[in-house]
């Protein structure tokens, strides 16, 4: 495997399969994301849409911003749909109706689209062991439709359908955690990504490209709209997301955690949660508490890196 | 030509898919579907058919999984009933609006609730409005067939629509029946390899279900409408063609002993088996009776059902569904779209019949064919009857 991190920009490939001119908001870091996934995967790519922002603002009739090929089918399902295709190429490729040839198969979901509608969908095509790739765009609501709460919206953030008030404080349950669900599926390869942090990304999209069978990749999608804070900030509020340790960059190959980028010294919580608006209205006590539990899960996640490591007795990986 | 052997009727679809050389089946098990893809995994296990068999988590999965392989390129087959249609509804407008000519075969079946595993046409009505061609066979042989015509003019380079092929779901999916299967050589020659027009291709990159804003939307439907009306035809030609080779004709709408009738039964699917012994039995006795029957059902064939029942004065409409609180069974309302309007138009006579797997028989075609009689003599009926209702209808003593 390349290691990008040793790479600098002007290396990277120039080419996008994304275009500019679509329709995303401005500071919108999950096209930004999207954008980077899609110049790391490279012109051999075939892509399933979800329903959501990244299918709205891409394909307007008659434009499209896509130039791999690209199919939009519904909300919940694009997982099934690549799973179809990739199985059709499948197909085709042995009865030699079409040349064989590396091809990378992609589906994307938002968080809604993924966790919450979607999840089925994505379970049963990993489990099924289709050489696909799965991206979700996380930007912890259901922002196409008006910034309502998901099972992604972290606590205490306040939604449309999750408003503070006077005797509320925002959401008030906790983010589901997606990584991991995919991780127990035992699938070859999960990881977070984050467009803040371009190699780490290029390398794990990469990775997750060159791994037979599933991959997921769980992606940091700042959304100044919807987490009301100044569109210029998106990419440093990326950045703090994984030096509080809200967001860590990590992955798991074949079972072993990995810390990509580790954080010795993790920031306060004060300063993710500050610039954005969605938790404006949070005490100092509830600060206090989402940071005790931030750090004891960015701890958990620790022990899991050195649990996986660890070697047995006789000299064999666990995991 | 094969000879006529005896064959379970799922078996029988599952070797035709087989021999229609399909890439991709997605399917998920429902009762009373499970034997098509029980065997058509078994073939693929046994290496008889080089195809992927992706055993989904749900229907919907199933639906979504099929539109991705034919947006592949992939020749797709998949089959389901009931709840399992129902889940599909969704993807079903979506396979139709992005051309991915998919064939399914659905083993009728009612819809919960109460939950019930056996025949009648629920699943297949409330999904008359999802763009997708679909045929009726009412036995075994028909079923075999059509599946086979289903992949060719779906596929047809002016249709590029995908194809549901009806069959009752245990009376006629789990008979054993005399069926004369199509060799690998007769179908070869009979369907070509599916050439799609556009496919998600890496040499070729399109777009495909993106969004259509008001100023689209309107055409993009006309266009739906436009290629599955105009589908009529391709339809039509393949259905001549494989009479022309094979020696078994099917045509949109079939009569039975219509001849002089005063009036024509109006049946779908297996009970027109039943419905025609009836007949026979009825003209021996004398009386003037015939029979229709759709097997095309979208496109709908109204010229053909005019001119079948041209000259009859009564037409006793056997619906195997119904809208509650609304019109009655939706074939008869179909008909009266047909031939509304229309001078000298037959009275229509309303009954629905055989809900979730009750048998039709002759008692039963005795009664409505005696209220169809009534009529005939200048009686009125109530708009439609469920027929066979235990203590009769609510409001009645």
């Amino acid at each position: 495997m390349e290691k990008l991190n040793v790479f600098a920009a002007r290396l990277l490939p120039r080419e996008d399969f994304v275009a500019q001119g679509h329709r995303a908001c401005q500071g919108c870091a999950e096209v930004l994301a999207m954008r980077l996934v899609h110049k790391a995967l490279g012109r051999n790519t075939i892509v399933a849409s979800a329903t959501g922002c990244m299918e709205i603002i891409t394909s307007p009739y008659p434009e499209t911003a896509w130039k791999v090929p690209w199919i939009h089918v519904a909300f919940e399902n694009s997982a099934s749909v690549i799973s179809g295709v990739e199985a059709g190429y499948k197909a085709l490729m042995r009865k030699g109706r079409y040349p064989k040839r590396k091809i990378n198969f992609v589906a994307y979901g938002g968080d809604g689209a993924t966790m919450d509608i979607g999840l089925q969908w994505l379970s049963g095509a990993v489990e099924r062991g289709h050489d696909m790739i799965y991206v979700c765009y996380d930007n912890e609501a259901y922002m196409n439709t008006g910034i309502q709460r998901s099972s992604a919206t972290p606590f205490g953030a306040s939604t449309t359908t999750s408003p503070a008030g006077k005797v509320s404080i925002g959401q008030t349950t906790q983010k589901k955690n997606m990584p991991e669900i995919m991780a127990a599926h035992h699938i070859p390869y999960v990881a977070t990504i984050n467009p803040s942090y371009p190699f780490d990304l290029f390398e794990k999209v990469r990775k997750a490209a060159a791994t037979p069978g599933p991959a997921y990749l769980h992606a940091f999608s700042a959304c100044p709209t919807g987490w009301r804070m100044a569109p210029e900030k998106a990419v440093q509020i990326g950045r703090v997301a994984v030096e509080t340790g809200v967001f860590p960059l990590y992955e798991v190959e074949n079972g072993r955690y990995r810390i990509t980028l580790e954080t010795p010294q993790l920031r306060p919580m004060r300063d993710y949660l500050k610039p954005q608006g969605r938790f404006r209205h949070l005490s100092e006590d509830l600060i206090d508490e989402i940071e005790k539990r931030v750090h004891r899960e960015y701890r958990e996640l620790a022990a899991k890196v050195r649990v996986t490591n660890e070697e047995d007795r006789d000299g064999t990986r666990q995991g | 030509m094969a000879k006529r052997k005896g064959m379970e009727v799922s078996i029988a679809i599952a070797e035709a898919a087989s021999m229609c050389n399909v890439d991709v089946v997605s399917a998920y098990p429902i009762t009373p579907q499970t034997h098509v893809v029980e065997h058509l995994a078994d073939i693929v296990a046994d290496g008889e058919l080089d195809a992927e068999f992706i055993p989904v988590e749900s229907e919907h999965a199933a639906m979504s999984a099929c539109v991705g392989a034919a947006a592949a390129g992939a020749r797709t087959f998949t089959a389901t009933a009931s709840q399992g249609l129902a889940l599909m509804h969704e993807i079903l407008f979506i396979a139709s609006s992005l051309r991915t000519p998919i064939v399914m075969v659905v083993a009728n079946r009612a819809l919960s609730a109460p939950i019930n595993i056996w025949n009648d046409h629920s699943d297949v009505m409330t999904e008359r409005d999802v763009g997708w061609i679909q045929i009726f066979a009412e036995n075994g042989q028909e079923a075999a067939d059509l599946v086979v015509q289903a992949f060719r003019f779906g596929e047809d380079k002016r249709v590029l629509l995908p194809v549901m092929v009806h069959f009752d779901g245990f009376v006629v999916s789990h008979v054993v029946e005399p069926i004369e299967m199509l060799t690998h050589a007769e179908v070869k020659t009979f369907l070509p390899d599916y050439a799609p027009q556009q496919k998600l291709d890496i040499d070729a990159p399109i777009s495909m279900g993106p969004v259509g804003i008001p100023a689209v939307y309107t055409e993009a439907k006309m266009a739906g409408e436009a290629v599955l009306r105009d589908a009529y035809g391709p339809i039509v030609e393949c259905l001549d063609d494989f009479g022309k080779r094979f020696g078994r004709t099917y045509k949109p709408v079939e009569t039975y002993r219509r001849e002089d009738a005063d009036i024509l039964l109006v049946t779908m699917g297996g009970i027109s088996e039943t419905a025609m012994t009836w007949v026979d039995r009825a003209r021996a006795a004398g009386e003037k009776v015939g029979l229709v029957r759709f097997r095309l059902w979208r496109p709908l064939p109204d010229k053909d059902f005019k001119e079948a029942v041209k000259g009859a004065r009564v037409l006793a409409v056997v619906d195997r569904h119904f809208s509650p609180g609304g019109p009655g069974g939706p074939v008869a309302q179909e008909i009266k779209y047909i031939l509304y309007g229309q001078k000298g138009a037959p009275s229509i006579v309303e009954f629905v019949a055989g809900l979730g797997g009750r048998d039709v028989g002759f008692a039963d075609f005795d009664n409505m064919y005696k209220k169809a009689k009534a009529v005939l003599g200048g009686a009125t009926v109530p708009p439609f009857e469920i027929v066979q209702v235990r203590g009769g209808h609510h409001g009645e003593a």
